[in-house]
């Protein structure tokens, strides 16, 4: 989703402008756009930094005063966005972080979101993560402060955790700028290579389950496949998040034409 | 492909899950969460190793009992009772020493006003009515303030407030509000002002809204001396130990009754006028921090204790003044206070209180503060009793106007329940920008403060106990 000028069809110029004008976000060239996403106080800032240097300049969310930083970054002659959202402990927008997080998300459609997590409290921080995984396949996991789970002498099995999320784990302690290479990397492989990624889907209980295929049915009809995973739609109606359906609403007015490719990708993955 | 308006197919697919998420026990949207912390349980467990034993740092230890579920209410209501057991019994001779002093300096002020041969009009409106009730603020409210206000900022700032507000969300969910209504209710313990004006962290607006309706029933600043002074002097004849905590409980008891009246009517709203589910939060419990204890001091005596003690000065001068004019001015035979009073009274008794303390509290809308110092006002006003030796001599001047355990009881009911004061009003309407809930705000609490008081009034004249 690089915004090429001079070469652009008519899905990435709607979805240039759609990310200008709502996110205020502004790419030059061929630039890959990544989000950043993660819990408060898990060193999201410092990956941030480390990867973008002094790259970065304060953007201002519309409508709201919660600022978001971007950054740009190189790395193998392609130039990388970086956008930082704001903490947040989930998705599920009870509060604006979390909304304009999983908007951005959701809606502005990044080459690859990266999530963050704090190695020392793994449990908390999967909460998010499994969140980003339903809205989004492109997800690269970043288990950050790998040095303080050493300290606390904690051993995370990073092979078991990928196989078992099915999305890109690297782990990380930006502080010593540990594992950033590979983290870039995996940006790479997955924004300009275009190498899918099978994030796995929360088990959700029967009842869940039952419920949200009461709803699949009826959302399919609706072809909002390319816009948004439809199970997770079906999951937002379920938890009364009604003002979602005024973004989705609003968003897939802009969203006519897409290119084919995109449009089933959430048919494969989930149902 | 009807792609063209999803707005209204999603809204009717919206409408269509109402049936499916009121179908199950608990609400979906807590199952959801509650299937993805179980999810990422089971996978942390799979993943992470531990090479050493965890480290249990006190601060955990002390965690799994604050917010364990056996020891997490009892433990709360045993701090809640233990600050008003300090406060009550802490302030008592502070009290009586204020009063003393304080009433001493009212006869030397005599003594001027004689010297300069002023007329007694003057000396009645600025002495006995201005001077007396501003004595009276002070020797009743200072103390329990100064005690109140420190202790509930060091637990604020120990990070107990958070850990209440953990225990407390599941009975929110359950009245369908919001956990962090808790929070805004600790801020009311403050100011109920100030708490709706922090109903603002509540970002659902129907929760908003079921927030800021309820936040009355948590005794502010203004209300909590009323029910100090009241529960002291009644309750108290002497300074024993186990009176003391007799007033304490019964203050505790009070609260608790307002919390439970705040979870009612809650449900209630979100079950008629402000339907809706609740929705979840996550909150993140601070460590717990050794309290700065000269901050502490510093704001919870200057930023609280001043602040309100000034309010209260302001409003209570003037009406001190007013009070003493009205109570000896007369129509006839009747002085105005009594004849106001007259016209309450019938009113009053059925709810269990008589004319003058139904006056008193109209007459503390501006500010809860000067309900007490108004009431003795225009009882003593009236010249029943004019000589204090101590802040007990209280005791007599209301029995000698009839007062009985009913009295008191519904007097200190009707404090906790009754309308907000004016400045509480004008935040709601700021707050919500509606004529139509800042009224919803005022006759909700008018109407159950009438009920509650008839019910029990009615029900002990009926068995014969008052």
């Amino acid at each position: 989703m690089k915004v090429k000028i001079g070469d652009r069809s008519n899905a990435l110029k709607d979805h240039g402008r759609v990310m200008r004008e709502h996110f205020g976000i502004r790419t030059t060239g061929e630039q890959y756009v990544i989000a950043l996403a993660g819990n408060p106080n898990v060193g999201k800032s410092t990956v941030f930094n480390a990867l973008t240097g002094l790259h970065q300049h304060t953007g201002n969310w519309p409508g709201k005063t919660v600022d978001n930083a971007q950054g740009t970054y190189t790395y193998r002659n392609k130039s990388f966005l970086l956008v930082d959202l704001p903490g947040t402990y989930s998705l599920l927008a009870h509060s604006v972080e979390e909304e304009i997080a999983r908007d951005f998300i959701c809606f502005g459609q990044p080459d690859a979101t990266i999530v963050v997590l704090d190695a020392t409290s793994l449990e908390r921080n999967l909460n998010l993560a499994l969140q980003v995984m339903e809205i989004s396949s492109n997800v690269i996991i970043c288990v950050n402060l790998i040095d303080e789970a050493r300290k606390k002498k904690l051993s995370i099995n990073f092979n078991e955790l990928q196989r078992e999320l099915g999305v890109p784990i690297v782990p990380t302690a930006a502080r010593n700028g540990e594992g950033l290479q590979e983290l870039q990397n995996e940006v790479y492989t997955m924004a300009v290579e275009k190498k899918k990624a099978w994030p796995k889907q929360v088990p959700y209980s029967e009842e869940v389950e039952r419920a949200i295929c009461a709803l699949l049915p009826k959302i399919e009809e609706l072809d909002l496949a390319r816009v948004v995973n439809p199970k997770w739609l079906a999951l937002r109606l379920l938890d009364s998040d009604v003002s979602f359906i005024e973004t989705i609403s609003r968003y897939a007015a802009t969203q006519k034409h897409k290119p084919a490719a995109l449009q089933h990708q959430w048919g494969e993955l989930t149902l | 492909m009807s792609t063209l308006n999803p707005y209204d197919a999603l809204l009717k697919i919206y409408s269509d899950t109402e049936s499916i998420r009121l179908s199950s026990g608990t609400p979906i949207a807590d199952r959801v969460v509650t299937d993805i912390f179980n999810y990422t349980e089971q996978l942390t467990k799979r993943v992470v190793f531990r090479e050493a034993p965890l480290q249990v740092s006190w601060k955990d230890k002390i965690d799994k009992i604050v917010i364990s579920r056996l020891f997490g209410y009892p433990l709360m209501l045993l701090l809640l009772g233990a600050v008003f057991w300090l406060t009550i019994a802490g302030a008592n001779v502070p009290s009586k020493m204020i009063a003393s002093v304080l009433f001493a300096f009212q006869d030397v002020l005599t003594q001027w006003f004689q010297v300069v041969q002023a007329p007694a009009w003057l000396h009645g409106a600025l002495v006995l009515g201005m001077y007396r009730t501003l004595a009276w603020v002070t020797a009743v409210m200072l103390p329990p303030m100064a005690i109140f206000f420190p202790m509930f900022t060091l637990l604020e700032d120990l990070g107990y407030l958070p850990r209440v507000a953990f225990n407390l969300d599941n009975m929110f969910k359950k009245a369908n509000a919001c956990g962090k209504q808790c929070l805004t209710m600790c801020m009311g313990f403050g100011c109920n002002a100030a708490g709706i004006v922090s109903t603002r962290i509540i970002d659902s607006p129907r929760e908003r809204l079921v927030a800021i309706l309820t936040n009355n029933f948590v005794p502010c600043n203004g209300r909590f001396p009323t029910l100090i002074a009241i529960s002291s002097i009644f309750m108290t004849s002497t300074l024993a130990f186990s009176q003391s905590l007799i007033a304490a409980g019964m203050i505790t008891l009070l609260v608790l009754f307002g919390v439970a009246i705040t979870f009612t009517v809650s449900w209630a709203l979100s079950k008629t006028i402000l339907r809706g589910e609740p929705s979840s939060l996550v909150l993140e419990l601070p460590p717990y921090r050794r309290p700065k204890v000269g901050a502490v001091f510093y704001r919870s005596i200057i930023d609280r204790t001043v602040f309100v003690l000034r309010r209260a000065i302001v409003i209570a001068a003037p009406a001190g003044a007013v009070t003493w004019i009205l109570a000896n001015v007369y129509i006839g035979d009747v002085s105005v206070i009594a004849y106001i009073a007259g016209v309450l009274d019938p009113i009053a008794k059925s709810i269990g209180l008589d004319g003058f303390i139904l006056m008193a509290f109209i007459l503390g809308l501006p500010a809860n503060e000067i309900v007490v110092p108004i009431l003795l006002m225009s009882y003593l006003a009236t010249g029943q009793l004019t000589e204090f030796e101590s802040l007990f001599e209280l005791k007599k001047v209301l029995l000698a106007n009839g007062w009985t355990w009913l009295t008191a009881f519904n007097t200190m009911l009707f404090a906790l329940l009754h309308w907000p004061c004016a400045t509480t009003l004008l935040s709601m309407y700021k707050e919500t920008g509606s004529k139509k809930w800042t009224f919803m705000g005022f006759i909700i609490p008018t109407a159950i403060a009438f009920t509650v008081c008839f019910v029990i009034a009615q029900a002990a004249y009926f068995l014969g106990l008052a």
